[in-house]
C-alpha cells in the first residue's frame, strides 16, 4: 500500500494539549495513532520536537506496546483474539480461514487496502469465543463459514 | 411496560444494537426502551427484560426476526406471542445461585444514567464515609470485612490503604488497575461497562481513606465501551459534585483521570503499570520502594484492581461484618468468576468464596457443552494452573486453589473437555508469556522463550527423553530468577500440566502420539467407509487434493499427501473423516 504524505498540521491540537504535559507520550502517541492510522516516521519526528523526548525513545516506548503500527493499515483491521477461550474453541480455524481468504499473514494487508489482519490478545467476550473484532465492531462464535460470509460483506461494503 | 435491553460488549456483540433498533421499526417508543449493562448470562445473549410494574419477563436470544412479536406481546399482553423467549427456569438458576456484591447493579440498572445508580442506594456509602466517619475508620471496616485483591494476588486491602495512609507526603494517588489482560477473565470490563460509577464511588472512598486527591484509571484500549461509559460516568458524577472540589461540602476533594493502556500484559504488575502511567515502557521497578512509599510520580501511591473497588460501597453500606460472614477462615466475601470454554453456561458467576468448582462448573455453569467428558479448568491465566478433574472438589478460597498449583487469580475459569491438548496449552501459555515478557529480568525473557521453543518440539513430534526434567528445571529457574509477578508465575501452566497431565507429555514424547486429537503433526486423518456417503464435500475442499473417491462411494486420504489442515474434518457432515 502507498503510503500518503503526512500532514502534520494534524496534529497541532493533540500537541497543544499534550506536549508540555508530563507522562502524556502514550496518549500523543495513541491520539497520533488515531489520526492516521499508524505512527508515521514525520509525525514521530514533530513529536519529539513539540516534547523534547528522543526519538528513540519514542520509538523505544511504540514498539513496546503492542497497540502501535509504524506501517498504515486496511480500511478494516482485522483484530483476531488469542485469547484462552478462543484457543479452547478453535480460533485456529478461524485464523486460517482468514490467512486463506484473504491471502495474507498476521500483521500484514491485503494488497487492495481494504483488510489487515492482527492477531491480538483476548478482547474480553470470552463466552462468544471465538471472537474478533472488526475496526469497532465484536463479530463473535465465528465458524469458518460465517468468518467467510463477513468478509465478502465488508468487502462488497468497501468497493 | 418499560423495556430493558442489555447492552454490554457481549450483548451487543450478539446483536443487541439490531434488537433495539427492530423493536423501535416495530412500533415500540424509543421512551419506553432503555438499555442495561451485562447480566453475565452471555450464552443467552441478546436478553430484553420486559418490567410491567415490578414484574419481569426475561427474554433471552433475541433477534431482529422476534421484534413484532415482542410489540405484539406489549400491546396485547398475550404472553404466548413470546413464549418461545422467556428464559428457562433452569437458565433462570445461573443467576438465582449466584450472590452479587460486586456485580449487584450489573444488567439491572442503566450505567449511562447516574440517577437509576442513585435510585439503587449509590453514592450512600461515600456520603457516609465522607460526613461520618475518619479515615481510619473505613480503614477498619475494611479491616473487618477481610477483603483482598481480586486482581490476583490476594493481598488484604486494608493493609495496602493503612500503608498509602501511614506514608509521608500530601500529595498521594489513588490507581485502579483495569488493564484487565489475563486472556478468559472479562468481569472488570463487565462492571465498568454495566455499573460504571460502582468503580468510581469506590474509588473515592480508597482516595478518602488513603489521603488522596487525585484518582487515576488505567483502563485497558481494547475496552473502547468500557472507556465510554467510564468518561460519561465521570461528567456526571463531576456535575452532581461528587467528583472535584469539597465533596458533599466537606473538606476533602479528588480530581479524577483516565488512561488507556497500550496493551502489555506485564502493565498489570503495579509498578509497571506506573511506568506506563508515566509514558515509559511497562517495565516493573525493584521493590521496595513500594508504591505505598514512592508510587506514581514517586508519591505514595494505591493500587486496586476493579472488582476490588467494586465491594467497597456495599461494604461500608452493609457493614465489614456481613462480607466477612461469607466465605472461609482465609477468604472472605465473595469472588466473581468468568466461566468459559467448553463450558454450556458460560458468563459470570459471583459465589460466596468457599463453595467448590463443582458448584461452578457443574451446578451454575452446567457442565460440558460437549459430548466429551471435563477434563480441566484453568485458573488464573497465564499466571495460574490447570487443575484436572480429579480434584473438581477443591474449595475456592486463596490457599486451597494455591495449592492445586494454580491460583484464584482474577477469576478466569476456562473449561477444557478431553479435545484439549494439555501440552499445546501450555505451549499456548508460554507463547503469551515470551511474548509478553518486557525483557528485564534474562531468566524470563530467555527462559520462556526456550521454554516455548521445547513445547514446540515436543507437539510437532520431536521431543527427546529428558525434555521434562528439563523443563522443569527451567521452570524453577525462571520463578526464582524473575523480579516480578510475570516470570515468576510463568512457568505454572507448564508446571501444573506436568503434575497431572505427565502422561500426555510422555505421549508426545514417546509414542509421537496427541492423546486429545489436537496436535496436527501427531494425527493422522482418515475417511470411515462405513459413515462415508461419497458426497465429494471433502475432496473438494482439500487444499492439495489428497482426497480421491467417486461420488456415493467411499473417498480415501492419500496420507503422503495431507498436510493435516484439518478442512476435511470441519466439512465433514456424516463425521466419516476420523482423527488419530
Amino acid at each position: 500500500m502507498e503510503k500518503a504524505t503526512v500532514d502534520l498540521s494534524l496534529l497541532d491540537g493533540v500537541l497543544e494539549e499534550y506536549a508540555s504535559v508530563k507522562g502524556s507520550l502514550i496518549t500523543i502517541l495513541q491520539n497520533t495513532q488515531d489520526i492516521y492510522g499508524y505512527l508515521p516516521k514525520e509525525a514521530i519526528e514533530l513529536i519529539s520536537e513539540r516534547t523534547g523526548i528522543a526519538t528513540s525513545e519514542i520509538l523505544g516506548v511504540g514498539t513496546f506496546y503492542t497497540q502501535f503500527r509504524f506501517e498504515p493499515v486496511g480500511k478494516y483491521l482485522i483484530m483476531l483474539c488469542q485469547g484462552t477461550a478462543c484457543h479452547v474453541n478453535s480460533s485456529d480455524l478461524i485464523l486460517q480461514t482468514i490467512k486463506d481468504e484473504l491471502g495474507i499473514e498476521d500483521g500484514q494487508t491485503t494488497p487492495d487496502g481494504i483488510f489487515s489482519l492482527k492477531c491480538v490478545a483476548c478482547l474480553g467476550c470470552c463466552s462468544l469465543s471465538p471472537v474478533m473484532m472488526i475496526n469497532e465492531d465484536t463479530y463473535g462464535s465465528l465458524t469458518p463459514e460465517k468468518t467467510k460470509k463477513i468478509l465478502k460483506e465488508l468487502r462488497e461494503a468497501a468497493v | 411496560m418499560r423495556i430493558v435491553i442489555g447492552q454490554g460488549s457481549c450483548g451487543i456483540a450478539a446483536g443487541a444494537e439490531k434488537v433495539r433498533k427492530s423493536l423501535l421499526a416495530a412500533g415500540i417508543g424509543a421512551e419506553s426502551i432503555s438499555i442495561t449493562g451485562c447480566i453475565g448470562m452471555c450464552y443467552l445473549e441478546p436478553i430484553v427484560d420486559i418490567y410491567d410494574d415490578d414484574k419481569l419477563t426475561r427474554l433471552v436470544k433475541v433477534s431482529e426476526s422476534d421484534a413484532q412479536a415482542i410489540a405484539d406481546y406489549i400491546g396485547t399482553g398475550d404472553r404466548a406471542l413470546i413464549e418461545k423467549l422467556v428464559v428457562s427456569d433452569e437458565d433462570s438458576e445461573f443467576l438465582t445461585k449466584q450472590t452479587r456484591i460486586a456485580l449487584r447493579n450489573c444488567g439491572i440498572i442503566n450505567p449511562e444514567k447516574i440517577e437509576e445508580y442513585i435510585d439503587a442506594d449509590g453514592y450512600t456509602a461515600l456520603k457516609s464515609c465522607l460526613t461520618e466517619k475518619t479515615p481510619e475508620e473505613v480503614i477498619e471496616i475494611i479491616k473487618t470485612s477481610g477483603l483482598a485483591g481480586r486482581g490476583g494476588a490476594g493481598f488484604p486491602t486494608w493493609f495496602k490503604w493503612n500503608a498509602a495512609r501511614q506514608s509521608a507526603g500530601e500529595e498521594k494517588y489513588l490507581i485502579c488497575n483495569a488493564d484487565e489482560g489475563d486472556p478468559g477473565a472479562f468481569m472488570d470490563r463487565a462492571v465498568i461497562e454495566s455499573d460504571p460509577h460502582n468503580l468510581i464511588e469506590g474509588m473515592l472512598i480508597g482516595a478518602f481513606a488513603i489521603g488522596a486527591k487525585h484518582a487515576v484509571v488505567y483502563v485497558r484500549a481494547e475496552y473502547p465501551l468500557a472507556i465510554k461509559r467510564l468518561k460519561n460516568a465521570l461528567e456526571q458524577a463531576k456535575a452532581k459534585g461528587y467528583i472535584g472540589e469539597n465533596i458533599f461540602g466537606t473538606d476533602f476533594s479528588c480530581d479524577f483521570m483516565i488512561k488507556a493502556g497500550a496493551g502489555a500484559f506485564v502493565c498489570g504488575e503495579e509498578t509497571a503499570l506506573i511506568e506506563s502511567l508515566e509514558g515509559h515502557r511497562g517495565m516493573p521497578r525493584l521493590k521496595p520502594p513500594f508504591p505505598a512509599q514512592s508510587g506514581f510520580w514517586r508519591k505514595p501511591s494505591n493500587i486496586n484492581n476493579v472488582e476490588t473497588f467494586a465491594n467497597v460501597a456495599w461494604i461500608i453500606n452493609n457493614g465489614g461484618e456481613a462480607f466477612a460472614a461469607m466465605g472461609t477462615e482465609g477468604s472472605k466475601g465473595t469472588k466473581v468468576f468468568a466461566v468459559t470454554g467448553k463450558v454450556k453456561r458460560s458468563g459470570l458467576v459471583e459465589i460466596p468464596m468457599g463453595k467448590t468448582l463443582r458448584d461452578v462448573i457443574f451446578d451454575i455453569g452446567g457442565g460440558m457443552k460437549t459430548d466429551k467428558p471435563f477434563k480441566a479448568v484453568q485458573m488464573g491465566g497465564p499466571s495460574g494452573g490447570c487443575i484436572p478433574s480429579s480434584l473438581i472438589d477443591t474449595v475456592i478460597d486463596y490457599k486451597a486453589l494455591g495449592a492445586t498449583g494454580a491460583i484464584m487469580g482474577s477469576g478466569g475459569m476456562v473449561v477444557m473437555d478431553e479435545s484439549t491438548c494439555m501440552v499445546g496449552m501450555a505451549k499456548f501459555f508460554l507463547d503469551f508469556t515470551a511474548k509478553e515478557s518486557c525483557g528485564k529480568c534474562i531468566h524470563c525473557r530467555i527462559g520462556t522463550k526456550r521454554m516455548l521453543e521445547m513445547l514446540e518440539r515436543i507437539t510437532k513430534g520431536e521431543g527427546k527423553e529428558g525434555d521434562i526434567e528439563l523443563l522443569e528445571e527451567l521452570c524453577y529457574a525462571i520463578k526464582d530468577g524473575a523480579l516480578c509477578g510475570l516470570g515468576q508465575t510463568a512457568p505454572n501452566p507448564v508446571l501444573t500440566t506436568i503434575k497431572y497431565f505427565r502422561d500426555e507429555y510422555e505421549a508426545h514424547i514417546k509414542d509421537k502420539k496427541c492423546p486429545a486429537g489436537e496436535c496436527s503433526d501427531l494425527i493422522e486423518y482418515s475417511v470411515n467407509a462405513e459413515k462415508c456417503r461419497g458426497c465429494t464435500l471433502c475432496a473438494k475442499n482439500c487444499p492439495v487434493s489428497a482426497i480421491s473417491g467417486s461420488v456415493k462411494q467411499p473417498h480415501t486420504i492419500d496420507t503422503d499427501k495431507c498436510i493435516k489442515c484439518g478442512k476435511c474434518y470441519t466439512v465433514c457432515k456424516f463425521g466419516a473423516v476420523e482423527k488419530a
